[in-house]
């Protein structure tokens, strides 16, 4: 999950947009901060409520870790230091969602996730989802040491509908409702195929979404404006990919098929995007922003 | 050009972290356990021990066979009937050879009551003695069994707990039971996951404890809703209740579980009592599934106290399958080892291995989970495990149980298993929802674990390499010196398979040392008791137990290794009664039978 809902690693100097009226500026929240700030509210009451966090030591050194990163590696590629909302973002993912007994894979996990963002690039705009990538990675070689959040966080009603209206605000908020909407609803027509041809309980194939995981991963990864194309309708038809190819996934028992599937259909998307754009306005095309 | 030198440098750097965790991983097996090619003697030398499987060659013949419920919850069967291989050990005649008593669970079935002949061989007596025929149709299956001299007539009594009735059988001189369960006023149809005796008020008599796991009020052959199940996989609160049963003295209970504070509903799996703070009196540790473990402080024999929070043990939600008590570095204080959940790249709770923290104690007392820095925290699906010094070096070691359910090798449920595990309440609860399992294996055919206690902190596994090879779906562990050479030798019970013996062989310079206690002011079965042994500057304290471990009761009897060329200065024991009695000197090698003094 993460650098999203308008999270920009970029310094500010470079996205500048026309200053708002002081009066404005003293009553609105930089839209920066939303995500850290529904995230962190998420973590909060997960943790008060539930107790969620495999400790508050390894959550803690996933979010150092990433701001670290952040720092030494933007620092070093903008010239600036970079604004650390992005970060803290992807830092607090791998927190919440990574589940380990052991310290190093939050630190790896981490690192992983915010050097993808500088490594993994064409035409100068990153592919994955930097979480996404981070936690993905870790997964697929280190299982034995690594699993991801699932069950940890209660299997009850009142957590989820707090968590979808402080999200649907903040997503509204920052134009990206459509996403989320477009996932909830591709997924349940995918579960409603799923039990058609397993013939498991319908029930039993939207458990999954009725869960933590999923919530997290709904609001903060696959919102993620720097990972997924620019157009509106564009943006649903990844929503309805991820979950398309989440549905072969699962047909396949892969547990953690929705990471999965956005590892295979964010970055597929946006090099369709880029070469779209590419062949359009070649030779003279405007970079894509960071 | 300064960004391109940079980004190739990241490249680099990005990809040696790509490797790293593959690096690590291939570091980390190439020290892993060592393969079960060694020789005997070898390993003798080694590791100070090794074990052979003799269930048969002893007269033991017995496999586990697991219940069928309602027709309703026919597709996941398999799950719903995983439980239920019990072993517990008693010396039922009093004739100085411990026998064996093992629970069977299909509607119909026998259990078992292996007496040992004294020569090597066991022969089943419990039909003679009358607890085999505990598993009639309309009675509910055994879940387990506990042994205590509840009359203190200085035979032990037979305690069985089921999914169904309850029952109480009392034991006539070692010739055979008589079934007392009504008179003792127990309840009458309790889903227990387990069952200890103590004497938690210590006015002499044992009294009982019982863990509901399925609420009280399901019948799991005539279900009037599939709703049973729990309400969340890790903060489930419907389950059974709980029962603490005072032993009136006279051969009936009374029910105080409510008015002495314990109310809970949550799954228990396994409980242990032991005096965790030195007052005298036993504090009650519940290992519950889907959700926390809970630590009652005992206060004065007059209210249970829920500390785990307050304790550190009941933060963090895991599935509780297993409480095993022991002092892991002779420092005369006892260690909790919790068994939970591990499954590679889906679930990794880890198991819990509870140490009081340095400088706290009593009311203070906080634990910390150091299972990870001691090497016992993966052991797949694990259920029992128990701690006792298998090679007599003076350290407890831990034996480790696991496996959940081993059919299909090629399939597994796991998916589906996740899938529904981390849905909404509405969906988890209710059987009908779940998946069907088809066939499909679920965290089968698992590798044992026998990790052996370096002294200095850290555990090693050993399993295959002495001996411990099998790949059953393991539930109950119980230790015992079955031939009685100052050994513990090793039962296993094992659902849907068959009870392994595991005689053990010491490296025979590795010396040990055993007291049998028996009460007269307190309990005669001296549950509760403990024996402090200071020996070669070390100090380690052992509690006669009710049943701990998972279904599972070990020996009374409590076994010390002590090395080499020990020089013990003093065993002290605490009886339950408060009185204090020292041996000087007790002579090395050699059981010691000890009568509280009056």
């Amino acid at each position: 999950m993460n650098s999203d809902l308008g999270v920009s690693t970029t310094p500010a100097s470079a996205t500048a947009t026309p200053s708002p009226s002081v009066e404005a500026r003293r009553f609105s929240l930089d839209k920066r901060y939303l995500a850290p700030l529904l995230i962190t509210c998420i973590l909060a009451a997960g943790q008060w409520s539930f107790g969620m966090l495999e400790s508050y030591s390894r959550t803690g050194l996933a979010i150092v870790t990433a701001l670290v990163i952040e720092l030494i590696v933007g620092r070093l590629f903008w010239g600036q230091w970079p604004h650390l909302a992005s970060a803290y973002v992807s830092g607090i993912s791998v927190g919440i969602l990574v589940r380990s007994p052991a310290f190093w894979p939050y630190a790896l996990g981490s690192t992983l996730s915010i050097t993808s963002k500088y490594v993994l690039r064409v035409k100068d705009r990153h592919l994955w989802n930097p979480s996404n990538f981070g936690i993905c990675v870790m997964l697929l070689l280190v299982p034995d040491t690594v699993a991801v959040l699932s069950i940890q966080w209660g299997n009850y009603l009142l957590p989820m509908v707090i968590i979808w209206i402080l999200g649907s605000i903040i997503i509204w908020q920052v134009k990206r409702f459509h996403i989320c909407a477009t996932y909830v609803l591709s997924f349940l027509l995918f579960a409603w195929v799923r039990s058609w041809i397993t013939g498991h309980p319908f029930l039993a194939e939207v458990a999954p979404i009725t869960g933590p995981m999923y919530q997290l991963f709904i609001f903060f990864m696959i919102t993620d404006p720097k990972t997924t194309v620019q157009t509106t309708w564009g943006q649903c038809v990844v929503a309805f990919l991820v979950a398309l190819v989440e549905m072969i996934l699962r047909l396949n028992e892969s547990v953690y098929a929705p990471l999965y599937a956005l590892f295979l259909v964010g970055p597929s998307a946006n090099l369709s995007e880029i070469w779209w754009h590419s062949r359009r306005s070649a030779p003279a095309s405007a970079p894509y922003p960071a | 050009m300064k960004k391109a030198v940079l980004r190739i440098l990241l490249g680099a750097v990005f990809a040696a972290l790509l490797a790293m965790p593959v690096v690590l991983k291939y570091a980390s097996e190439r020290q892993a356990t060592p393969s079960a090619s060694a020789e005997s003697a070898a390993v003798l030398a080694r590791y100070g021990f090794y074990v052979q499987e003799v269930a048969r060659a002893a007269g033991i013949e017995f496999t586990h066979q697991a219940p069928s419920f309602d027709p309703q919850l026919d597709h996941i069967m398999p799950q719903m009937a995983s439980m239920g291989a019990a072993v517990s050990i008693v010396d039922v005649d009093r004739d100085g050879w411990l026998d064996i008593y093992v629970t069977n669970s299909r509607e119909g079935s026998r259990n078992r009551l292996y007496r040992n002949l004294g020569d090597g061989s066991f022969r089943d007596m419990a039909a003679d003695m009358g607890v085999a025929d505990v598993n009639q149709v309309g009675t509910g299956v055994s879940m387990g069994a506990v042994w205590g001299d509840y009359d203190n007539d200085g035979y032990e009594d037979l305690f069985l707990y089921k999914w169904g009735r309850p029952e109480l059988f009392r034991n006539e001189a070692g010739r055979r039971f008589v079934r007392v369960t009504e008179h003792a006023g127990l309840p009458g149809w309790i889903n227990a996951g387990t069952a200890i005796w103590l004497d938690y008020d210590r006015d002499g008599f044992l009294d009982l404890f019982i863990g509901g796991y399925y609420a009280e009020d399901v019948n799991l052959w005539k279900l009037t809703t599939t709703k049973i199940m729990p309400e969340s996989f890790e903060y489930a609160q419907n389950g059974g209740r709980k029962y603490l049963l005072r032993n009136r003295g006279d051969g009936t209970f009374e029910d105080v579980t409510a008015k002495l504070g314990i109310t809970s509903r949550r799954w228990a799996l396994a409980a242990a009592a032991a005096d965790l703070r030195g007052t005298g009196y036993p504090d009650l540790f519940i290992a519950n599934d889907y959700g926390v473990s809970e630590l009652y402080f005992n206060d004065g024999g007059k209210q249970f106290r829920e500390v785990g929070k307050q304790t550190g043990v009941g933060f963090a939600p895991k599935s509780g399958m297993n409480a095993a008590v022991g002092d892991i570095f002779n420092q005369g204080q006892f260690a909790i080892y919790v068994t939970n959940i591990s499954e590679e790249g889906i679930l990794l709770q880890g198991n819990n291995l509870w140490v009081p923290r340095a400088g706290t104690a009593g009311e203070d007392l906080k634990y910390d989970n150091l299972a990870r820095s001691m090497g016992v925290e993966l052991g797949g699906w694990s259920w029992g495990a128990q701690f006792g010094d298998l090679n007599n070096d003076g350290y407890l070691d831990l034996y480790l149980t696991n496996g959940y359910i081993s059919a299909d090798r090629q399939r597994s449920y796991w998916y589906d298993f996740s899938k529904v595990a981390g849905g909404n309440t509405a969906i988890i609860s209710d059987a009908k929802n779940w998946p069907p399992m088809e066939g499909r294996s679920l965290s089968g055919y698992q590798r044992k674990r026998v990790w052996i206690n370096d002294g200095a902190g850290r555990f090693f596994d050993v399993a295959p390499v002495v001996g411990v090879t099998d790949t059953y779906d393991g539930r109950a562990v119980a230790f015992a010196d079955l031939w009685n050479r100052g050994v513990l030798d090793v039962v296993v019970a094992n659902q849907k398979g068959p009870l392994l013996l595991y005689r053990n062989t010491v490296a025979s310079e590795h010396q040990w040392i055993a007291f049998e206690l028996e009460g007269r002011i307190s309990n005669r079965s001296a549950i509760g008791a403990q024996v402090r042994l200071v020996w070669n500057g070390q100090e380690h304290v052992q509690e006669v137990s009710g049943g701990c471990g998972f279904a599972a009761q070990n020996q009374r009897r409590l076994h010390f290794g002590l090395g080499k060329q020990p020089h013990i200065e003093k065993a002290v024991i605490r009886w339950p009664s408060g009185k204090i009695q020292t041996l000087t000197a007790p002579q090395v090698g050699q059981l010691h039978r000890v009568k509280e003094p009056v």
